[in-house]
């Protein structure tokens, strides 16, 4: 039994996170490991822009800079962008479709340590014998030939942490489709919950293929397979096919929830409904779908064949019409509203001229003839940062701000964050921007370094200035948070003012069990209605005040990932590997390998067997005491004092 | 283990209600259960007497997109329209198979060696 009201000691508040399934502290948890490994991926790409400041500088050698390029992106696509959308969605969806949690929160919770174990396994990397250096990519004919065991740990942690998304994934489908409120029927949901569904169902369709093309590098590079290798009968096209078949998806599984975040910022500022809800929803069922037709555009210079290369082109530009819906709408919305300009605001002003500077790019590189001329050039790069950076990273910041209330019941400073987003703003153009000329002048992408006078240098110097720039952008930004730790909590409803869905109604700091009934919906942007109507309450009840079923917390799920964890040291140093046989990598001997994939796997089978065999069936939260932790709840916001434990 | 063990009283009227649904169910089942034997037994035939392969390839993958519809519809229940949000699982089975689909075209049609 755990409650906001209540004090507790350190120890046990470790303990409590550790065995968590409360959706809330999950959402904590993935927002603090998703920024750690953000601020691990961004200090990997001040160390490339330092490099390449000047023409043949010598700040890293060629090898580091190809790990630094490889942890660079792997890190900031799985283990920061993914969890930090995580983040949000396990705080938000709940509250927004009026759940009490999600429809498995064990499997929440586990989905939550397979992602972290797995990062920590990737980044070990780096203290054992140096980290994955063939992009992240990873293409096979590359990567089967990279001595030590850096593809290997970039195989296993991926492996590892992929399972835990595609939990996650699973989880946020059936939560959505089942544990809506009363009322809450599919066209009242808000953007933001249907973006999450849309792409948790690409992660349920993109994760098998990376799964399946993971494996099969698993057992080519460390059981002696021959899948990819062409010189004993295999295809190393076939793992590009596998990796981008998950890969494009991918790009829509982070885009999508960020398009959610900015149809929720939006409406709200502008005061005023979000423009066409509906063609919002077609419009991001139809991007999730086309998103599965395009993959072979990331492999137009392979030669698949003018046939092929015309489809694939043909279908990636499609992809712009529905997005192209989606940007009118956001601009319709804010068209003739009554604009309020706070830092979440600012994030999604600058993130429409952004990301669609990125989406013109990328319409041009879908031009399969032109692609032969951008292919591998440094314009790629500055599109997918335009995208990424431009649409996901502005998401992140603005809903930190946004939704910071609702998480911590304290809110991030405003000054502050103005300041922090003019200078991350102005730092990731002066980066990006520049970057197009230089692929278009033929500086080619992932180059440790350049010679000089080839008219790149005044361009690469700019760039390294402005990624300082959005250093110190991200720096103050934890500042920011650092500094909200110590002030005022806020205790209250609708932090902004203007909230229209249902996670506004709530007064923070939220009890556990988050409504004390269930709410009924009765119609689109719900709190809305309610305040129109003068509801103090801010939602009507679906139901008496009755006993609430909750799941018990439980540290099975940690157990299993240390499980999957050290099974992967058995597979890692597996004697039968080629490059354990060609004396490139260190091995231990067959038993010792074995025995730690038995033990491993032995410990994670055990834990299932056990969640099998006990049954939990959860406990009730009485009337009585509901009542109890409400009036602890009111004293606090009243007062701020916690009680004891009771 | 300590699963509470579920009573339910039926009346009469219930009981025969159940009894004659069941008995339809199993009709059906075992009905589609020799419809899927035939099949195979004529997917066999096809190819043991001898057709031209370029018939045979096409009526056996045919045959088998038949048993596949007969597995999820009948022996997997998505016949059952009141089942809770089968609109959903049915979609989300279509879609799944849609989008692989594109992938076997794919692996057979663009990629060399």
């Amino acid at each position: 039994m755990s409650s906001v009201a209540q004090k507790k000691g350190f120890g046990a508040q470790v303990w409590d996170y550790l065995t968590t399934v409360d959706h809330k502290k999950i959402a904590i948890m993935y927002l603090a490991a998703g920024t750690l490994f953000f601020a691990i991926a961004g200090l990997e790409a001040l160390f490339m822009r330092f490099q390449l400041m000047f023409p043949e500088s010598t700040f890293v050698s060629a090898g580091t800079f190809n790990q630094l390029l490889t942890m660079h992106g792997t890190t900031m696509l799985f283990l920061a962008a993914t969890p930090l959308l995580f983040a949000f969605m396990n705080a938000i969806v709940p509250l927004q479709i009026g759940a009490r949690d999600v429809a498995f929160p064990f499997l929440n919770s586990l989905g939550f340590w397979l992602f972290f174990l797995g990062a920590v396994f990737l980044h070990l990397s780096f203290f054992m014998g140096g980290a994955p250096d063939a992009g992240w990519t990873s293409y096979a004919s590359l990567s089967l030939y990279s001595p030590g065991h850096g593809i290997d740990f970039y195989v296993l942690g991926l492996q590892i942490s992929g399972a835990g998304t595609l939990i996650s994934g699973i989880n946020f489908i059936v939560t959505i489709i089942t544990m809506r409120a009363p009322g809450m029927t599919f066209m009242r949901m808000p953007l933001f919950t249907w973006t999450s569904l849309v792409s948790s169902t690409l992660i349920l369709f993109a994760f098998p293929p990376l799964t399946v093309g993971l494996f099969l590098m698993l057992v080519d590079r460390m059981f002696g397979a021959n899948f990819f290798d062409h010189t004993m009968g295999g295809n190393t096209i076939i793992w590009e096919h596998l990796f981008w078949i998950f890969g494009h998806p991918e790009v829509y599984i982070l885009v999508l929830p960020a398009f959610g975040l900015f149809s929720e910022i939006i409406p709200v500022f502008a005061r005023k409904r979000l423009f066409g809800y509906s063609s919002m929803v077609f419009a991001t069922i139809l991007i999730g779908f086309l998103g599965f037709m395009v993959w072979a555009h990331h492999m137009f210079t392979t030669g698949l064949g003018a046939t092929a290369n015309a489809i694939f082109a043909v279908a990636t530009m499609t992809i712009a019409v529905p997005t192209g819906m989606k940007v009118f709408n956001w601009i319709l919305t804010i068209w003739g509203g009554s604009i309020k300009v706070t830092v979440p605001m600012l994030y999604a002003l600058g993130f429409i001229p952004s990301f669609v500077a990125g989406g013109v790019t990328g319409v041009m590189q879908a031009a399969a003839p032109l692609d032969y001329q951008l292919h591998d050039s440094y314009f790629i790069v500055a599109h997918f940062h335009y995208v990424i950076v431009g649409g996901i990273v502005t998401a992140l910041f603005g809903a930190a701000h946004f939704y910071w209330p609702i998480m911590f019941n304290r809110a991030l400073n405003e000054k502050l964050g103005v300041l922090t987003f003019w200078i991350f703003f102005i730092g990731f153009h002066l980066t990006f921007f520049l970057q197009h000329f230089l692929g278009l002048m033929g500086m080619p992408r992932r180059v440790f370094t350049y010679m000089g006078d080839q008219g790149w240098d005044l361009f690469n110097l700019i760039s390294t200035i402005g990624a300082a720039m959005m250093g110190v952008g991200v720096i103050l930004l934890v500042l920011n948070v650092l500094i909200s730790i110590k002030s005022e909590p806020l205790n209250r409803r609708d932090y902004w003012g203007d909230g229209r869905s249902l996670e506004w109604a709530l007064e923070t700091p939220l009890p556990f069990y988050n409504f004390k009934q269930t709410p009924l919906v009765r119609g689109y942007d719900p709190y809305w209605i309610e305040k129109q109507e003068g509801n103090k309450e801010g939602m009507v009840y679906a139901e008496p005040v009755g006993d609430i079923h909750m799941p018990n917390n439980s540290i099975l799920p940690l157990i299993m990932s240390i499980g999957t964890f050290i099974a992967a040291f058995g597979a890692l140093y597996s004697p039968w590997g080629d490059q354990a046989i060609a004396g490139t990598a260190d091995s231990v001997s067959p038993g010792l390998s074995v025995g730690l994939i038995v033990l491993g796997l032995g410990i994670t089978v055990g834990a299932m067997i056990a969640r099998s065999l006990k049954d939990d069936l959860g406990y009730h939260v009485h009337v009585a005491e509901i009542e109890a932790i409400e009036k602890d709840l009111a004293q606090y916001r009243a007062t701020g004092k916690k009680g004891g434990n009771k | 283990m300590a699963h509470d063990t579920h009573f339910e009283a039926r009346s009469q009227v219930q009981q025969e209600y159940y009894r004659k649904e069941n008995a339809a169910k199993m009709r059906s089942q075992v009905t589609q259960f020799a419809i899927m034997i035939l099949l195979t037994l004529v997917a066999f035939a096809s190819a043991v007497a001898d057709f031209a392969p370029n018939f045979v390839k096409p009526f056996v993958l045919l045959l088998a997109g038949v048993q596949v519809v007969q597995q999820l519809y009948a022996f997997m229940h998505m016949e059952d329209k009141k089942a809770y949000h089968i609109g959903v699982i049915s979609f989300f089975m279509w879609g799944g198979a849609l989008i692989a689909f594109t992938f076997f075209l794919c692996f057979l049609t663009i990629i060399w060696w």
